[in-house]
């Protein structure tokens, strides 16, 4: 046998081998095999080691995440802070803003509906400077057509009159002074009776029989007998029944948010004003049912102030 | 050849071969495939390096040894076909490594490749062979199309030579002093 000279050796065992590795590919494309032993076995002894890398890198990016990478964190917190700061301010502002958008379009609606009635729109610039009296002072005066005893409302319901005008600006006795009156009557059973303020959130109906059958929850409405405000004009709903002597205690709750008022509308006319209104069904009994007290009453409420 | 540092005389030339202490060997080829498999997974543009191929490289260029040179190549080229997945049929990066183990030993029996420079211009040298044989025996022998050079392979040689630079600085001192 010839021997293979050892300077050569190297060369056959490198053909010997890249031939054995073409083999092996050749037996890999004819059987469509991928070698599937030596694989499993390759991974089976590398996965082992790749799971714990997996683990350790994880835990080495937690520790270095929440340890000693914080060098920044500090800052971006100050930074965080400050744009969660700037984006409450401007929510509240584009909340106010948009309340402010649903009031006027309130304010607009209630004046297309009413395009007969004169009035006028006017923002509400001050209130008493003391809890004797319940006042607001408006934007809008005497330039602005408004005189003394012109009833100011909102779409809501009533807030009260015009108790002064300047030139530039007015003066609104609210509903709930106790010295305020309008002329009301219950919606369902239209009995009459001015309501008053008296100091308090909560108005009164006076002059209400003990024999009137009153319902709590009920609607109370303008009369028009004062001849400031239009019938039907809403005043409150009845907060709370008691019977007195002579007359029931009806503590009616006002239709109009009278602490919170930021616009209203002054109704620019001394005259008695009829407002359309959408046609409620009549209840014969009920235009009947007015008691004699309380038509003097309502005459009491106009004369009040 | 045994494994004791010997010295070999060509052409005046003096070539020292280097042995390595028990195991080092063995550990980096582990730890660079395991490199190669893993650190991609967090970092994927380090997939551009082929550690497999730079071990191949440095343990033939300092052993001097062909046969032991593509033996290595060879197990390390079959490891990683093993751990490519089933698209690289298993053989592909076997070949390559093993005709690299040779040539690297071959060249390592004639030259000193000590210095940095010879190491760079070396190993992209065998990053483009290693590409073409690649190349070549996924078109003849597979029948797969595939680019023989690009920009991506060119970057990948140069990025290849300029860490085997510094990779190799740091295996040697996995060398037992002569």
């Amino acid at each position: 046998m010839v021997g293979i000279p050892s300077r050569h050796k190297s060369l056959v065992l490198l053909a010997g081998v890249i031939v054995l590795q073409v083999l092996l590919l050749a037996v890999q494309i004819k059987r469509d095999s991928q070698g599937r032993l030596l694989r499993v076995w390759t991974v089976g002894a590398v996965s082992p080691f790749q799971r714990a890398g997996v683990y350790g890198v994880g835990h080495l990016r937690d520790t270095w995440h929440h340890y000693f990478a914080l060098q920044n964190t500090s800052r971006d917190n100050e930074q965080l802070r400050r744009e969660n700061d700037t984006l409450k301010m401007q929510i509240t502002q584009l909340q106010s803003k948009a309340a402010e958008a649903d009031r006027l379009a309130m304010l607009l609606n209630f004046h297309k509906s009413h395009e007969n009635v004169p009035m006028i729109g006017a923002r509400v610039i001050g209130a008493s400077a003391g809890t004797a009296s319940q006042t607001i002072d408006l934007d809008r005066g005497e330039r602005d057509g408004i005189r003394r005893n012109m009833g100011v409302i909102t779409p809501d319901g009533v807030v009260g009159k015009v108790v002064e005008a300047y030139q530039n600006t007015s003066q609104v006795l609210l509903l709930t002074d106790k010295d305020s009156g309008v002329g009301a009557m219950l919606a369902d059973s239209r009995i009459q009776s001015p309501v008053g303020g008296t100091g308090e959130p909560l108005l009164v109906m006076k002059y209400v029989a003990n024999d009137d059958t009153v319902n709590a929850g009920e609607r109370v409405v303008t009369s028009g007998m004062d001849r400031i405000f239009p019938r039907d004009l809403p005043v409150g709903t009845v907060a709370e029944i008691k019977p007195g002597n002579p007359f029931k205690m009806i503590r009616v709750r006002p239709a109009a948010n009278l602490e919170r008022l930021e616009e209203v509308i002054v109704l620019l006319t001394l005259r008695p004003l009829e407002l359309k209104k959408a046609p409620e069904p009549v209840n014969p009994q009920s235009s009947a049912t007015q008691s004699p007290a309380a038509n003097a009453a309502g005459q009491a409420a106009v004369a009040k102030p | 050849m045994n494994d004791d540092t010997f010295d070999l005389r060509i052409s005046e030339s003096h070539i020292e071969v280097h042995k390595f202490h028990t195991g080092a060997i063995f550990a980096t080829l582990v730890l660079a495939l395991f490199i190669q498999a893993f650190v991609p997974v967090y970092f994927p543009k380090v997939a551009i390096l082929d550690l497999p191929l730079l071990i191949t490289v440095y343990f033939g260029l300092s052993r001097r040894n062909p046969s032991t040179g593509l033996l290595l190549g060879m197990a390390i080229g079959l490891v990683q076909d093993s751990l490519s997945g089933p698209t690289v049929p298993l053989g592909l990066y076997g070949i390559a490594k093993t005709v690299i183990g040779y040539l690297a030993s071959s060249i390592g029996a004639r030259l000193d490749t000590e210095h940095p420079a010879a190491r760079f211009a070396l190993t992209a040298l065998f990053f483009g062979l290693h590409q073409g044989i690649i190349v070549l025996t996924r078109r003849i022998l597979l029948a797969q199309p595939e680019p023989w050079f690009n920009l991506h392979l060119a970057i990948g040689a140069g990025v290849n030579a300029i860490v085997a630079v510094f990779l190799f600085l740091l295996l040697d001192r996995l060398r037992k002093p002569s």
